[in-house]
């Protein structure tokens, strides 16, 4: 076998050295090295970044077990600008005494599961897809319980691992049936075998219901909530936009691509699923305090409008999807990113906290104000854009009931959004939040999200570019 | 000419820079850069003129030119919404007004704003202002030219109301936002019309003569016009909401609330001669497609113009009669495109109007800096304050005079040249549009002087004025742009004109037409002469005049009742027979939905807490049960 055509797999090949540099780096640091060891490793990921941003032509290599697409390298460099402002804002925490000694496993670890969900994305066989869905979850599973002497980190961590092997087990089981039905598990083949048999769509339930658990959708969500209050806020904020990216990008992909035969099955399922998320997420969302929980479940009802895209299943739908995967990255983790510092210096996390925000931190409330309003999708921040997107996309398959559902539930969004907001610059408080002084990284990743959130929307060249690389998926 | 971006990009991040700007910092850091920021764009403009009238005539004619064009959103291949440049001789000639007018103003006002409160904001507004200004020119598509058309609407009601302390300013600003927001509702109708059944935005491709495009839409008829015709017409409507032609004219002389600066540049030479440019930039459709709405923008300005110039006779606020006079110039304007023809020599208007609009944009801006002169010294906006200040303020009163000659049609000054070709193409269109055209033109030359006797001459018994403060001239940064926009008129006048700018942008030599030019200028002596004899000197010639035509003169001062009548129109019909219903619709049905939606909400998210439970086999349970029930569903239900 001629190994030299796995040198294609440039993405990948190009995060693991930057992993292997930093594991080898983190080894031999010398004393001077380790205060410099993050502007190492935030500069090295963001040559990863810069260097991969170009997409090439399709190809697939290994008899069709990886594929390529010039689309992938949109959504794998969305992945990697998610990772380098995650990393960004995580700087003064890793900085923290009890975690100095820790920072290079966490580079290791969330590079680990960022290559695992490349190698999920460019997939061309269930067995490869299963060992990145596996490079995803496991390593996340330590990021979760980082903390571990606190108990809130380490309920956190069990709950997720649990959950997590159990959605691969039924997930697997799936791909059993799958196998048993088809004798294949190559993507391209099996788009021409399944038929709709019911072992078919017993597979495709069960094979679906693990990545529904990576998306959090609504009735497989219930681990998140216990587990981005439970996690350290970075790995929170990673575990929303990151992760949840990949996973909803695969979920399109397979259904339109393996599970083609089976529209009549999945496109039902994923409205209701759809319906479900956005409503129940808002319900729940409406009743929270503590500001890391409140933030899970928008992104759960924000998963739901995603799922809008995934149902269209047209090239406009996987624009859309795409480009909302961008821009909620944006949104979010510019939230995240003023939770986590706001937390950090204050150890203050419920949105009575934020009372009176405004006083003492204009530019935090600021930032965050604009993210908020970029998530509830209120014009002229990129957030409508995208909605108005996703929502065209549906609109155009003939949808206009759940684009009705969808638009209502953002007017609830908008209340708990607004909450927070009102929160910070309405309510009068006598004994604000200190005034922070946060770090140099982390201010220039809110300026990044910041400038994201105004400028893309405006820029309608962005939607255009995603737009002609996504037309034959 | 790429550096053409340049040009419209440097306002913009002035304006963010100064708005942004720490207060802290000087105002002066504020004024300084905008000026350096202006004073380069103007530089490049002059650049981009020379460079665009030297190299760019090929084939006969001037060629239209896109340095840069950025696809902003697409809704179909053909129609698609662009940014971006586009050069060709209108365009260029207003780069060179708006920039010139817009330096001299950011220099006065360096003097004349100091030490008011929001320097740095002014400063910001009129960045913004040029930004838009020069955005909307150079558009390449009519969309842009919508967009920019909002920015500069939007930059204009912020600058009427930059005295937000004063009920009066604001009051102002927020007419000026409607009223023109108003015309610009049948703007955006006309252009959705326009571009629906052409399915382009592009000027370009609506302006290259063929008329290809218009073949659908030129037969289709509603009430009893072509689409086109009404496409047209509602875009026009836009224009003379900008350009405040009658009856959209009621929001200028309020405008004057603004500090006098900005009245000068958005006011007078720039923002309001929108609607003309807009006319001529869609000119060709205009002549060729729609004839019966051009000649129906002809009529609008010659009735503009008359009612206007009445009405700039009696005013006693100098502002207010400058504002008149310039809904009357625009209506000069409006005359010029609407009697003009297409091609060579049946295109002499349109060049005359444009000719007029640059013209008149540096003598209207050089009156308004004047009258902002005097306001300073003497702190008072009426003409009964004022009086023999020509030994006072000798560089005002110079100045001032140049302009009125000019505006009153006495060669050499620049006005005579414009105005005597818009008279001419009036008259060959037709002699009655002519003469009263003509007589228009005598009126402007009276109330001109009777201003200008008034300020300068008069001495009437001194009423309020404040005998503290001796009145003086005004500071060097303040005349210097009176000096260079008075050379201008002096000079201007003298400009090859038609060899820059004409209708089919081929090259045209201008002839005075002695016979034409003859009248006018007796015209405008004679208005001058009795303007002399009734206000050189204090005497009562005015008062027995005025009670000669006691009707007119009442009618007139209050501007013929037309604020009146659309306050009775908004107030008393608008508000009660469709405002009141649609409030209690908003008020019990829409907020009702709303509230109802909230309290579903509420309570339902109060029941369905206690799924989230924390243990974690019951998530298990419900994860398997979920993941089987809709295996169950699928398989045996769907």
């Amino acid at each position: 076998m001629d190994y030299s055509s796995l040198l294609h797999m440039r993405e990948e090949l190009s995060l693991l050295g930057v992993m292997i540099v930093l594991l080898i780096y983190d080894i031999f640091k010398s004393e001077n090295g380790k205060t410099v060891f993050q502007i190492v490793a935030l500069l090295v990921v963001a040559a990863h970044t810069f260097a991969n941003i170009v997409p090439r032509d399709a190809f697939e290599i290994a008899g069709g077990m990886y594929t390529y697409k010039p689309i992938h390298t949109v959504l794998k460099s969305i992945l990697n600008i998610g990772t380098l402002i995650v990393f960004m804002q995580s700087y003064s925490f890793l900085e923290q005494p009890e975690n100095r000694i820790k920072k290079g496993e966490f580079y290791f670890l969330t590079l680990a599961t960022l290559l695992g969900m490349y190698v999920m994305i460019s997939a061309g066989h269930f067995l490869l897809f299963f060992i990145g869905l596996e490079m995803a979850s496991i390593p996340m599973a330590t990021l979760v319980v980082f903390d571990k002497y606190s108990r809130k980190s380490s309920e956190a961590g069990i709950k997720y691992i649990l959950s997590a092997v159990f959605a691969s087990g039924i997930s697997v089981y799936g791909l059993s049936f799958l196998y048993a039905s088809t004798g294949t598990l190559y993507f391209d083949d099996l788009a021409t075998i399944i038929t709709g048999t019911p072992l078919e769509i017993l597979a495709f339930v069960f094979f679906s219901a693990g990545l529904f658990f990576k998306i959090a959708l609504v009735p497989f969500h219930l681990w998140t909530a216990d587990v981005y209050e439970g996690a350290q806020t970075n790995i929170t904020s990673y575990l929303s936009v990151v992760s949840k990216g990949a996973a909803v990008f695969v979920l399109f992909t397979l259904s339109v691509k393996v599970f083609a035969p089976l529209a009549g099955q999945w496109k039902p399922l994923y409205y209701v699923l759809a319906v479900a998320s956005i409503t129940l997420a808002n319900l729940f969302a409406l009743r929270q305090q503590n500001l890391k929980r409140f933030l899970a479940f928008s992104s759960i009802s924000q998963a739901g409008y995603i799922m809008l895209a995934v149902i269209s299943g047209t090239p406009l739908g996987m624009a859309s999807l795409v480009y909302y995967v961008l821009v909620y990255l944006f949104s979010n983790l510019a939230a995240f990113g003023v939770v986590s510092v706001v937390e950090q210096h204050t150890g203050k996390l419920t949105i009575d906290d934020y009372n009176g925000l405004y006083r003492s931190n204009p530019r935090l409330s600021f930032v965050m104000m604009l993210s908020l309003f970029s998530l509830a999708g209120i014009p002229p921040f990129v957030g409508f854009f995208s909605k108005y997107f996703v929502f065209s996309a549906a609109a155009q398959q003939g949808l206009y009931v759940l684009v009705f559902i969808a638009l209502l539930n953002t007017i609830v969004s908008l209340f708990y959004y607004l909450k927070v907001i009102k929160a910070m610059f309405l309510t009068e408080n006598e004994t604000p939040a200190a005034s922070i002084r946060s770090s140099l990284p982390l201010r220039l990743s809110l300026i990044i999200c910041t400038a994201g959130i105004l400028i893309i929307g405006l820029l309608g060249t962005v939607f255009e570019t995603i737009g002609s690389m996504s037309f034959g998926l | 000419m790429q550096y053409a971006l340049v040009i419209l990009l440097l306002p913009l991040l002035n304006f963010l820079v100064t708005g942004l700007m720490d207060t802290r910092w000087k105002a002066r850091v504020a004024g300084t850069i905008s000026t350096v920021a202006i004073a380069v764009i103007t530089l490049l403009s002059y650049v981009t003129a020379y460079e665009y009238f030297t190299t760019r005539f090929q084939d006969g004619s001037y060629q239209a030119f896109i340095p840069f064009e950025l696809n902003w959103l697409r809704f179909t291949d053909t129609l698609q919404v662009k940014l971006g440049l586009l050069l060709d001789p209108i365009s260029v000639m207003m780069l060179v007004v708006v920039t010139t007018v817009s330096l001299m103003v950011h220099l006065y006002s360096l003097s004349y704003m100091k030490g008011e409160r929001g320097f740095e904001r002014y400063y910001a507004f009129l960045s913004l202002f040029t930004f838009s200004m020069l955005g909307l020119v150079v558009a390449t598509n009519i969309f842009q030219m919508y967009i920019f058309w909002e920015l500069v609407g939007v930059s204009s009601y912020l600058l009427i109301g930059f005295y937000y302390t004063r009920p009066a300013a604001v009051a102002a600003a927020k007419k000026a936002f409607i009223v023109t927001r108003f015309a610009d509702l049948f703007f955006l109708a006309g252009i959705l019309l326009l571009s629906y059944y052409t399915q382009t935005f592009d000027f370009t491709a609506l302006t290259s003569g063929d008329g290809r495009m218009f073949g659908t839409i030129g037969s289709l008829t509603f009430m009893g016009g072509s689409v086109l015709s009404w496409a047209m017409a509602l875009i026009f409507i836009g224009g003379a909401g900008k350009s405040a032609l009658f009856p959209l004219h009621i929001w200028l002389p309020d405008a004057m609330e603004g500090p006098t600066p900005v009245s000068a540049l958005i006011h007078a030479a720039t923002m309001v001669v929108a609607g003309v440019y807009l006319v001529a930039r869609l000119f060709p459709v205009y002549a060729v497609q729609t004839p019966e709405v051009l000649h129906g923008i002809a009529y609008t300005g010659l009735f503009t113009a008359l009612f206007s110039a009445v009405i700039a006779c009696v005013q006693t606020d100098i502002k207010r009669v400058l504002a008149f006079s310039t809904i009357s110039q625009i209506g000069f304007m409006m005359v010029g495109l609407g009697v003009s023809g297409y091609g060579a020599h049946e295109g002499l208007g349109y060049m005359a109007s444009l000719f007029h609009l640059f013209t008149h944009a540096m003598f209207k801006a050089l009156l308004f800096l004047g009258a902002g002169s005097v306001i300073h010294a003497v702190h008072s906006n009426s003409m009964d304050d004022m009086g023999q200040l020509r030994k006072r303020m000798p560089v005002t009163h110079l100045t001032f005079l140049v302009a009125c000659l000019a505006i009153a049609g006495i060669p050499p000054f620049s006005g005579f040249f414009s105005k005597d070709e818009i008279l001419a193409a009036a008259f060959h269109f037709s002699p009655p549009v002519g003469w009263i055209l003509s007589g228009i033109a005598g009126l402007t030359a009276f109330y001109m002087f009777r201003l200008y006797y008034n300020i300068f001459w008069n001495d009437k018994p001194p009423t309020s004025r404040h005998a503290e403060h001796p009145v003086h001239e005004s500071p060097a940064l303040m005349t210097l742009p009176l000096i260079v926009l008075a050379l201008i008129t002096l000079v201007a006048g003298f400009i090859p004109f038609g060899r820059f700018v004409t209708s089919d942008r081929g090259l045209y030599t201008i002839s005075l037409d002695w016979q034409v030019a003859a009248s006018s200028i007796l015209i405008a002596l004679a208005g001058i002469g009795l303007a002399t004899v009734l206000y050189r000197r204090n005497n009562d010639k005015p008062a027995r005049l005025k009670l000669k035509f006691a009707g007119l003169h009442e009618a007139a001062t209050h501007r013929f009742y037309i604020d009146e009548i659309y306050l009775f129109l908004t107030k008393k019909v608008v508000f009660n027979s469709i405002s009141r219903p649609l409030a209690w619709f908003d008020r019990h049905i829409v907020d009702g939905f709303m509230n109802l939606l909230a309290t579903v909400s509420n309570r339902v998210s109060v029941r369905i807490k206690g799924i989230q439970s924390g243990h974690i086999q019951q998530y298990a349970w419900v994860f398997l049960f979920a993941t089987l029930a809709i295996a169950g569903i699928l398989l045996f239900v769907v």
